[in-house]
């Protein structure tokens, strides 16, 4: 398991080396989106308008925020279950999408997808809120104010601690349940 | 009759969305330290020693321990010789959801089913009333994350499955659920009633506390086989692998049709927040 520093936009080159259980302390900006955000990136792209941010190179970080106290640029700040956005992860990534970030299994057609434009899948620590939300300095509502905690907002995070959970060789990270030692097989 | 302001009720509902939202449970806490001191993968360690470290965080700043601050559900105990002025209870108790989601910075998660437009204050709230004897009410309050209560299910078996359909279902259920409702998790189990009423005892039983015993012997015995079981899967703290994948199984178990075995499974994350009060 190895450990790297990497700054966004991400390149193939800095994807490749990745492999499943490397730790990477990424910085620059990444991009907040949930379902309903993804919803209406998609229906950008079936109307062939631009999309607020630039997806060449771009990270998105499956989260909703909490609202921000005074004094801080971001509430509580901690990854959403990733297979909600699994119906719209391939095409993103097909469009220059190089990561995604969440808590949980991706299905097969995001796993192809990974190993197919060199993009990879991080998880950071499902409920650690407060703790991720140290390494945001900044944030930025840039589309979809309307959506509340779901708007997209243009993050700048310093050493953000990530774990390669699904690399782009078809590697994974997540373990298989033992059904067998639990007795029901 | 004894009459309680609607005013008391707001502020303490406020209060306990707060608390409960900031501060990890001392039951909690002590066992991820517990498992701390079990595993050996070094990843479930990480994981671990991260949740601490944000519970310690969360304390101190006053931030949520989770972005995922929940649907508000409520348990309350309403004693026969209660009244409350000012407002109807339901009323107050939304109010107090309100107050306590906006002055603590609380993420509004209430939203439409079908056009998912934010109700823009966390409300309402689910609330399951009881009509108790006496002149006291309880209110027990619990953030119920969307990511947890995704993961949960209700079925009906047939009677003939009985206990062991019963573990195996359960068992299945969180090894499908895997890394998704951040584990390591407590489940909440409700056994006979009705459709409904099974999912509701269920997640009633994730008030209890960790370190608690349930006072029926055979059911805290069915208690721990499950535990032991479900942690053989080996799925570990966020889905890396460990022997923590839950940190504790609540069972409530009521009477039944004779044709049904009804069965729910209410999956709760790590971060077990509730809060009660007694006015």
């Amino acid at each position: 398991m190895a450990e790297y520093k990497l700054n966004t936009p991400l390149t193939d080159e800095d994807l490749s080396q990745l492999k499943a259980g490397d730790v990477v302390k990424l910085s620059g900006h990444i991009y907040t989106a949930r379902d309903a955000a993804h919803k209406r990136l998609v229906d950008l792209l079936d109307k062939g308008e631009k999309l607020p941010f630039e997806l060449k190179g771009a990270v998105v970080y499956y989260v909703g925020p909490s609202p921000a106290p005074p004094g801080r640029p971001i509430g509580a700040a901690g990854p959403t279950t990733s297979y909600r956005m699994d119906t719209y992860a391939p095409r993103l990534h097909s469009l220059g999408l190089k990561a995604s970030v969440g808590k949980g299994k991706r299905n097969d057609e995001v796993k192809q997808a990974l190993k197919d434009y060199t993009a990879v899948y991080f998880g950071a620590t499902g409920g650690a809120g407060a703790l991720l939300s140290k390494c945001i300095t900044k944030a930025e509502v840039i589309a979809f104010d309307d959506l509340g905690p779901e708007a997209i907002r243009e993050l700048t995070v310093e050493d953000f601690p990530l774990l390669v959970i699904n690399d782009c060789h078809g590697g994974e990270l997540y373990v298989q349940p033992d059904r067998k030692a639990a007795g029901i097989e | 009759m004894r009459t309680i302001q609607a005013k008391e009720i707001i502020d303490a509902v406020a209060g306990m969305c707060i608390k409960a939202n900031t501060e990890l449970p001392d039951d909690v806490r002590t066992k991820f330290e517990q498992a701390m001191a079990e595993e050996e993968s070094p990843s479930a360690r990480e994981v671990l020693r991260q949740l601490l470290e944000n519970a310690d965080l969360a304390a101190e700043t006053k931030l949520p321990l989770c972005q995922d601050t929940g649907l508000a559900v409520f348990f309350v105990e309403v004693g026969e010789d209660v009244r409350v002025e000012g407002a109807t209870l339901r009323e107050a108790i939304n109010e107090g959801v309100r107050k306590g989601y906006g002055e603590g910075f609380l993420r509004k998660s209430a939203c439409d089913p079908l056009t998912r437009a934010n109700t823009g204050d966390n409300t309402p709230a689910i609330i399951h009333f009881d009509i108790v004897a006496g002149d006291r009410l309880k209110i027990s309050y619990m953030a119920k994350g969307g990511g947890s209560e995704n993961m949960s299910r209700v079925t009906m078996l047939a009677p003939a499955q009985g206990w062991e359909g019963i573990k195996k279902y359960v068992i299945n259920r969180i090894a499908e659920a895997g890394p998704n409702p951040c584990p390591p998790t407590i489940v909440g189990i409700g056994v006979g009633g009705t459709f409904d009423h099974a999912a509701r005892i269920a997640k009633k039983t994730l008030l209890r506390r960790l370190d608690d015993t349930h006072p029926d012997p055979q059911i805290a015995a069915m208690e721990k086989e499950l535990e032991e079981a479900i942690n053989k899967l080996g799925i570990g703290p966020m889905g890396l692998g460990g022997k923590t994948t839950v940190l504790g199984v609540k069972i409530a178990v009521e009477p039944c049709h004779l044709a049904s075995l009804p069965l729910a499974v209410n999956v709760q994350c790590h971060s077990q927040r509730h809060e009660e009060v007694e006015l």
